[in-house]
C-alpha cells in the first residue's frame, strides 16, 4: 500500500512538473513577446515619444512576469527570491530614466531573452521526442508490441528531462533575477543611509521634545507653584488677593495641560491609537480645510510604527492641501497589495508640486525612506495633484473576538 | 448605584438604571482605548437621547461628530480639566440632562483654527459667539460671559447664521447641531 501511495505521489509530481514545463513554455512566449515590446518602445522613444507608454506598459508587465517566476524559482530551490527595483515604472520621463538606470531592469531584460530562448528550445525539444514517440507507437503492430525498446527509451528520457528542465527555468530565474553582489552592496549602503537619517531623525524630535517641555509646560507648572505660594502666603492677610492668586495658578494650570495636550498629539495622536490607522486618518482628513472624500480598505491594524510613519506622512500631505493646493475637493485612498501599503492623497487644485523644490515633501519622503517607504507626486501644473505614498509590511493575520481592533473599510466625506 | 469598570458592562448598566445623566470617561479596560465612548454611543442607540456626558483627556473631532451623529441631543463631550471649575461643569451636566448640549471649547477652537474659507467671514466677535454656541450655553448666558446685552447676541448669531448659510432657530441644541453639522459636514465648500 505504500509503495502504491508513493507511486500515486510521484506520478502527481511529474504531472504538475510537466504542467510547469508547459507554462514555462507558455511564459517564455510571453517574454519574447515582451521583449520585442520593450526594444520597439525604446526605438520608438525619439519618435515624439510615441514610445513611453509602450516601454512603461511593457516594464510593468516585465515586473510582474519575472515577480512570478520569482516565486516559482524560490519553491524550487527553497529559498526567497526578491527583486531590488529602484525605480517604478510610468509615463513620466523621469520615472523612466530612474528605469533605464535600474540595473534590476536590465536584468530583467536579459532574463526575458534567456527565457525566451530556453522556452523555444524546450518547446521543440519536447515536440521533436513526442513526434518521435507516436510515430514508434503508430508504427507497431498490436497493442503490447507498443512497449518496444526505443519507445520505453524515450519514455524514460522525457519521465527524466521534465523535472529537470523545471529546474533549469527556475535556476535561469534565481540568476538573473535575484539581485546581484553589486546590487546587494547598494542596498547596505541604502539601508545605513537610511538608518542613518531615522536615528538623526529620532535625535531631532527627542530635543524638539525637550525643549517644548522646558518652554512649555515646565515652566508653566513652575508658575503655578510660585502663584501658589504667594496666594499661601496673602490667605490670611489680603484673601481677595489669594483668590485672584488661585485663579491665576489655575488657568496656569489649564494652559500646561493644554500644552502637553499638543505635545502627546504630535508624539502619538490618542487617536491614533484608539481607532489606528483609519480612526487616524478619518480625524486628519477632518481637520482638513477642504473636503476629503475617504476610500479606506484595510483588513487589519498594520503595525505600530507603520502606522505612525503612515498617519504622519498623510496628515503632513493632508495640511499641504489645505495651504497651498487652492484645491476644493480632495480623496485619500488607503489600499493593502502586493505585500505594500498605499496610501493615494489628491487633490484638484493647481498642481505643481515638486519635491526637489519644497522642504516638505522631501521629508515626508526621507522619513518613509526609513521604512523602505517611497513617494511618488504626480501634480502637472494646472493639477490635478496625486501623492502616492507606499510602505512595504506584513499585515499581522486578522485578529478575532469582541477586542480585536475596528478597522472596516470605511467611505465617506470628512 | 452600581460600579462597572469595562465597556460592555458599562452599556449594560446604563440601559438598566437610566440615570438622568450619566458622566463617562472614555478609556476603560479592557484595551483603554475608546470602549466608554463605544459603550455610551451603543446605549443611545438602544435609548434615543440617554443622556450622557463623556470625560477625556483629549477631544477629537472624530469622536465629536460621532457623539453628535444620531441628532437626539442630551451629549456632552467636555475636557477632563473642565470638572475644576465646577459652576460651568454643574452647568454642563444640568444642560445635558435637560437634553442639550456641552462641547468642550476646544472641539469647536480645533475647527476654527484650521477651517478657513466660510469662517474667515466671521468677525472675532462672532467667533467668540460661535465657540460659546457650541458648548451649549443659552443668549443669556452669552451676553453675560461676553459683557453684552442680549439683544447683541442676537445680532451675532443671526450674522453668524446668515454667513454660514444656516436657517436661524430658537432651540439651542438645534443651534448646536447646526453648526457643529455645518463645520463636519461640508468644510470649505459654498
Amino acid at each position: 500500500m505504500i509503495g502504491q501511495t508513493a507511486r500515486v505521489t510521484r506520478v502527481g509530481e511529474w504531472l504538475l512538473a510537466a504542467f510547469r514545463l508547459v507554462a514555462g513554455v507558455v511564459t517564455a512566449l510571453v517574454a519574447l513577446v515582451l521583449l520585442l515590446a520593450l526594444v520597439t518602445g525604446l526605438v520608438l522613444v525619439p519618435v515624439f515619444g510615441a514610445g513611453v507608454p509602450v516601454v512603461a506598459g511593457a516594464l510593468g508587465a516585465t515586473r510582474a512576469l519575472a515577480e512570478l517566476h520569482r516565486r516559482e524559482a524560490g519553491r524550487v530551490f527553497g529559498v526567497p527570491l526578491a527583486g531590488s527595483y529602484t525605480s517604478q515604472p510610468s509615463w513620466s520621463w523621469r520615472d523612466l530614466l530612474a528605469c533605464l538606470r535600474d540595473q534590476q531592469n536590465g536584468r530583467d531584460a536579459i532574463w526575458l531573452a534567456a527565457h525566451g530562448v530556453a522556452g523555444v528550445v524546450v518547446f521543440w525539444m519536447t515536440y521533436g521526442l513526442l513526434a518521435a514517440l507516436s510515430g514508434l507507437a503508430v508504427g507497431a503492430g498490436g497493442p503490447f508490441s507498443v512497449f518496444t525498446f526505443p519507445v520505453l527509451v524515450i519514455a524514460a528520457v522525457i519521465w527524466w528531462l521534465v523535472p529537470w528542465t523545471v529546474r533549469g527555468f527556475a535556476l535561469l530565474a534565481r540568476v538573473l533575477l535575484a539581485p546581484s553582489d553589486a546590487a546587494l552592496t547598494r542596498r547596505v549602503e541604502q539601508l545605513t543611509d537610511s538608518r542613518a537619517a531615522a536615528v538623526d531623525a529620532q535625535a531631532a524630535e527627542l530635543r524638539r521634545i525637550e525643549r517644548d517641555l522646558h518652554d512649555g509646560a515646565q515652566a508653566r507648572l513652575a508658575a503655578v507653584g510660585m502663584t501658589l505660594g504667594l496666594a499661601a502666603q496673602a490667605v490670611r492677610s489680603d484673601p481677595d488677593q489669594a483668590a485672584a492668586l488661585i485663579q491665576e495658578a489655575r488657568a496656569d494650570a489649564g494652559k500646561a495641560l493644554a500644552e502637553l495636550r499638543d505635545l502627546v498629539r504630535g508624539i502619538h495622536p490618542p487617536v491614533l491609537a484608539d481607532r489606528g490607522l483609519v480612526g487616524g486618518l478619518e480625524a486628519a482628513a477632518l481637520l482638513c480645510p477642504v473636503p476629503v472624500a475617504l476610500d479606506i480598505d484595510l483588513p487589519v491594524r498594520p503595525q505600530a510604527p507603520v502606522e505612525s510613519a503612515l498617519y504622519f506622512a498623510t496628515a503632513e500631505v493632508l495640511a499641504n492641501v489645505g495651504t497651498h493646493s487652492g484645491a476644493t475637493a480632495a480623496w485619500l485612498r488607503v489600499r493593502y497589495a502586493g505585500g505594500a501599503l498605499s496610501v493615494v492623497v489628491g487633490d484638484d487644485g493647481r498642481g505643481g508640486a515638486d519635491p526637489r523644490r519644497g522642504t516638505g515633501l522631501r521629508g515626508i519622503e526621507r522619513r518613509l525612506a526609513a521604512f523602505d517607504g517611497t513617494l511618488r507626486v504626480t501634480s502637472p501644473s494646472g493639477g490635478p495633484t496625486e501623492i502616492t505614498m507606499e510602505l512595504p509590511c506584513a499585515l499581522p493575520p486578522p485578529a478575532s473576538g469582541p477586542s480585536s481592533p475596528r478597522t472596516t473599510s470605511s467611505s465617506a466625506t470628512a | 448605584m452600581e460600579a462597572v469598570d469595562n465597556g460592555p458592562m458599562l452599556r449594560e448598566a446604563l440601559l438598566r438604571h437610566r440615570p438622568d445623566v450619566a458622566v463617562v470617561d472614555v478609556r476603560l479596560p479592557p484595551t483603554f482605548t475608546d470602549e466608554g465612548l463605544v459603550a455610551a454611543i451603543a446605549a443611545r442607540r438602544d435609548v434615543p437621547g440617554l443622556p450622557v456626558l463623556v470625560l477625556s483627556q483629549y477631544v477629537e473631532q472624530l469622536y465629536a461628530r460621532e457623539l453628535l451623529a444620531d441628532q437626539a441631543g442630551g451629549v456632552g463631550y467636555l475636557l477632563k480639566d473642565r470638572v475644576g471649575n465646577v459652576d460651568e461643569f454643574v452647568g454642563a451636566v444640568r444642560r445635558v440632562a435637560a437634553g442639550g448640549t456641552a462641547m468642550d471649547a476646544e472641539v469647536i477652537g480645533q475647527l476654527l483654527g484650521r477651517r478657513s474659507a466660510p469662517l474667515a467671514r466671521l468677525t472675532a466677535r462672532e467667533r467668540e459667539v460661535l465657540e460659546l454656541v457650541a458648548e451649549g450655553r443659552s443668549n443669556a448666558a452669552i451676553a453675560s460671559a461676553l459683557f453684552v446685552t442680549d439683544k447683541a447676541v442676537g445680532k451675532h448669531i443671526t450674522g453668524i447664521f446668515t454667513k454660514l448659510d444656516l436657517p436661524p432657530s430658537d432651540d439651542d441644541n438645534r443651534r448646536v447641531r447646526a453648526v457643529l453639522a455645518y463645520l463636519q459636514a461640508a468644510p470649505g465648500g459654498r
